[in-house]
């Protein structure tokens, strides 16, 4: 198949199972809405080493807040729930609890419930209120800044991880400037995040190492300056590689997004040096949800 | 299906036990059986036909017409359905009720919502003393729900309240809130004496600058974020408390009953 000039390989994409959640994080205004967003969506590139996969969803007009005020929503992906759990209560606690004017809802009303502002409130110190508003329980938890306000718990529900697509340019900055005009294309996608810094990733992994410590290593295939050393994937002319990586709600969230992103690198199309669009499959070992580029595109 | 109404031919001398008509008692019953059912009026147990007129079929939606208040105990635990009263009901109004919905359109009596567990329960005229609270000697009142009064209220409104809201659009008696240990009671009008008296915890959310006992200390004025996701919450209701012109989010706080927990507030509108 080839796209105004881009070859899309015959491959897919290999995702895995998670449990995911959502947030709303509110604040006096979107700035500040932002940072506490950005902090709690902070070092959560990858499960591999950082406990979660996390990133915003979108802006929220204050029409959309509980609250009425400005918010950001943000995504948590982790391979368990109880991962999930810890990830969402420290996270919570170090960067919206502590973020000046916050306020933190759940994002997602049914599923498990996975504890938001429910163990928070003991930061309260005997000093928390509790409120329940509509059925939801709410904590008031008395800050220096005047009082957070938590929801008790958010939702918990099944969700995949690890869609991905790769672009091959033939140079550097054109895979930059495919890969952004994607990401930009795909934020606007709801129930999706790309948890890589600006939703792009310069070094995808392969399962396993030869270093027995390690369970990821640089994708070698993949990696331009090793095409002589190396059972590459590359052709002479790709110089450059970057890849996107997205976790969604549902297998269409992710296939939806796929299409937006890859639609967007093919528009720049060859002319741009833009010459192939891969796929991150390892063969089975990762994971049961495959996305076929082809079919995806078709 | 229309509204099974039980329309009142006289008034009766002695007050009447209402708690057999209620949704999911009569559920099963057939009009002849409703018929037959006894209150118990003073030392009489009376037949419901001897008391209204019978029509309608539909037991999950009661209507209790030319109501007066020696009718007690309607809706006592009900537990689904709705009643709705036209006239005035009589003491302990919605008694203990599990869920569902109750309205009456005149005046209610004491201990209208008594221990009330779940469901709604709406007054159009005024409420005698004891709304929301708890029987003589017990130690819990309303446990959940809602509660719009649109009149004003008598003593001891929500006394040892322990969940749930409590929404007055008119003014509260003496000793609104005492005991409370928990939930929210909102006051639209003026409040009276001793407010929140040995309250634990719970919220008293004002529209006017209360008097306040020497126990309840001042805790400055803020704007709280609770406020608005509260006011949002009373939208569907039937009330001014749902007009968007009453909300409000800038509060002074006062903290209290200190002779008690202290850990109640009574918000005040600036």
């Amino acid at each position: 198949m080839i796209i105004n000039g881009v070859t899309i390989d015959a491959t897919f994409a290999e995702a895995f199972p998670m449990k995911a959640t959502r947030a709303i994080i509110t604040a006096q205004n979107e700035k500040w809405a932002m940072i506490s967003a950005q902090a709690m969506t902070g070092f959560a590139t990858s499960v591999i080493a950082c406990g979660c996969e996390s990133g915003i969803e979108r802006v929220l007009d204050p029409s959309e807040t509980p609250d009425g005020r400005p918010g950001v929503s943000i995504m948590i992906f982790a391979m368990g729930g109880k991962g999930l759990a810890k990830q969402v209560e420290t996270r919570a606690g170090q960067c919206v609890l502590t973020s000046p004017t916050s306020a933190l809802f759940a994002g997602i009303d049914g599923g498990i419930r996975v504890p938001l502002g429910k163990n928070l409130r003991y930061f309260g110190d005997g000093f928390q209120v509790s409120k329940q508003i509509g059925g939801k329980r709410y904590w008031r938890i008395p800050v220096m800044d005047g009082e957070f306000l938590a929801e008790a718990t958010t939702g918990q529900v099944d969700a995949i991880g690890g869609g991905n697509f790769l672009v091959l340019a033939e140079s550097q900055p054109q895979a930059l400037a495919a890969c952004e005009a994607a990401i930009e294309e795909m934020r606007k996608i709801p129930n999706v995040i790309m948890p890589f810094p600006g939703g792009i990733v310069r070094s995808g992994s392969k399962v396993g190492s030869k270093y027995k410590a390690l369970n990821a290593s640089t994708n070698d295939a993949f990696c331009p300056t090793l095409k002589g050393m190396t059972k590459t994937d590359l052709s002479p002319e790709i110089e450059s590689v970057m890849e996107i990586v997205i976790d969604g709600l549902t297998k269409e969230d992710i296939a939806k997004a796929m299409w937006m992103g890859i639609q967007a690198v093919c528009d720049l199309g060859a002319d741009n040096g833009i010459k192939r669009i891969s796929a991150g499959n390892y063969g089975g070992k990762l994971g049961p949800f495959h996305f076929h580029l082809q079919e995806i595109m078709a | 299906m229309s509204a099974l109404t039980f329309t009142l031919k006289h008034r009766s001398d002695q007050r009447v036990d209402m708690s057999p008509l209620v949704c999911h008692h009569l559920k099963e019953l057939a009009l002849a059986d409703i018929a037959a059912l006894t209150l118990q009026s003073g030392n009489l147990k009376l037949r419901v036909d001897e008391l209204f007129t019978i029509d309608g079929s539909d037991t999950q939606n009661i209507i209790i017409k030319n109501s007066v208040d020696k009718l007690d105990f309607i809706g006592k635990e009900l537990d689904g359905g709705c009643i709705s009263v036209t006239g005035d009901a009589g003491a302990y109004l919605g008694f203990g009720m599990k869920s569902g919905e109750i309205k009456v359109s005149g005046n209610a009596g004491l201990y209208a919502a008594c221990e009330m567990k779940k469901g709604y329960l709406e007054v159009s005229g005024n409420a005698g003393d004891f709304l929301g609270a708890a029987l003589p000697g017990n130690k819990m009142g309303m446990k959940g729900g809602t509660i719009l009064v649109k009149g004003n209220v008598g003593e001891r409104a929500g006394d040892h309240m322990r969940r749930g809201n409590i929404l007055i659009e008119g003014n509260a008696g003496d000793y609104c809130g005492s005991r409370m240990t928990a939930g929210t009671i909102a006051v639209m009008g003026q409040t009276g004496r001793y407010l929140g008296y040995a309250m634990r915890r719970g919220t008293l959310l004002l529209w006017n600058q209360p008097q306040l006992s020497a126990s309840f200390n001042d805790c400055g004025a803020h704007t709280l974020a609770f406020l608005p996701i509260l006011f949002a919450s009373f939208k569907s209701l039937n009330s001014k408390f749902a007009e968007a012109s009453i909300a409000f989010n800038r509060v002074q706080r006062y903290a209290g009953d200190m002779s008690e927990m202290g850990r109640g507030e009574v918000l005040a509108k600036l």
